[in-house]
């Protein structure tokens, strides 16, 4: 939870009303290191500030919802994950149980989820879209890409 | 003008359509060399090469699991192969990422042979493309050090 005492303007949050103008954290879920490698330079590129996870567990431990710290609020504003973007087929936990961990979480389930994947299955998109997943994107990632996540992101602010 | 500079970017340009014309490279290499810029000189290379490592690994451990006909582990195999078609599809590694589809449907079918040949010639492909790009990176340094800028090249 937001504490509130400190409300600078670059601070950034779970404020929906702030505007573009601060880095975007984003927390890059993929259990391919060229993926990874490749998704943490796009963002980057696009002038995000990026967290790499290399499973659903590790992003659920960065995220706070781990099962050793439920009880742990996220304080600190430099870890504040405002996108979380991942792939769906990753080994034990997929990308959609932490699409689904996210959204039932109550300091989370604001926080905009995009699924990746290298196959084009409509089933699957559907399942992901209807389960909260803010926008499905095609493997494999190009520059264009995250310009259109960006502008996605930004619209669905306002 | 320093046509030292002008003729080695002509064979850097040259050299890189032909990845192209001859299928070891396809738009997403291109899509890869964007994001390369004065900050990050060496992105490029240092992706492919660890995609290199990454396919050296996977052959391996893909190879291990196939070995004894009576005992495939067909499920690894499939996650080998899964891996192997994510990274080269990531890199642009057209010619690695189709071996890869064959070898998935092989695996499918739990066809061991069929593996054993597809393992093989993903071993050939991602080592005939790791010599061209050494290739192509020694002609960029080379006109690096000779005070050039690398080009920009439109495939079509």
């Amino acid at each position: 939870m937001n504490s509130g005492s400190c409300s600078s303007l670059m601070e950034v949050g779970y404020d929906h009303h702030h505007h573009g103008h601060e880095e975007l954290h984003v927390l890059a879920v993929d259990d391919n290191l060229i993926d990874r490698k490749l998704v943490e330079k796009l963002l980057k590129i696009s002038s995000c500030k990026v967290t790499t996870a290399e499973n659903a567990i590790r992003a659920l431990e960065y995220l706070g919802l781990g099962d050793h710290n439920q009880h742990m609020a996220l304080t600190n504003n430099n870890l504040k994950v405002n996108l979380i973007i991942t792939d769906y087929c990753m080994p034990g936990m997929t990308g959609f149980e932490l699409l689904k961990k996210v959204k039932e979480s109550s300091n989370l389930k604001e926080v905009p989820v995009v699924i990746m994947s290298s196959e084009y299955i409509p089933t699957r998109i559907s399942k992901c879209l209807a389960s909260g997943a803010q926008m499905f994107m095609q493997k494999p990632l190009k520059l264009s890409d995250v310009e259109k996540l960006k502008c996605h992101l930004m619209n669905s602010r306002s | 003008m320093n046509t030292v500079v002008a003729q080695l970017q002509r064979q850097f340009q040259d050299y890189l359509v032909s990845l192209y014309q001859q299928g070891f490279l396809d738009n997403q290499f291109t899509e890869l060399r964007k994001l390369q810029d004065e900050g990050t000189p060496d992105f490029v290379a240092e992706v492919v090469s660890l995609f290199f490592d990454d396919c050296s690994k996977l052959i391996n451990s893909m190879s291990r699991s196939l070995e004894r006909p009576e005992n495939v582990d067909f499920k690894q195999v499939d996650s080998g192969v899964h891996q192997l078609k994510g990274s080269s599809s990531s890199v642009g590694a057209r010619r690695v990422k189709n071996v890869c589809i064959s070898f998935k449907e092989c695996c499918d079918v739990q066809n061991r042979e069929g593996c054993l040949r597809c393992l093989q010639q993903v071993d050939y492909e991602y080592k005939m493309l790791k010599t061209k790009l050494q290739d192509l990176f020694n002609l960029e340094q080379q006109i690096v050090q000779a005070g050039g800028a690398i080009p920009q090249v439109n495939i079509n």
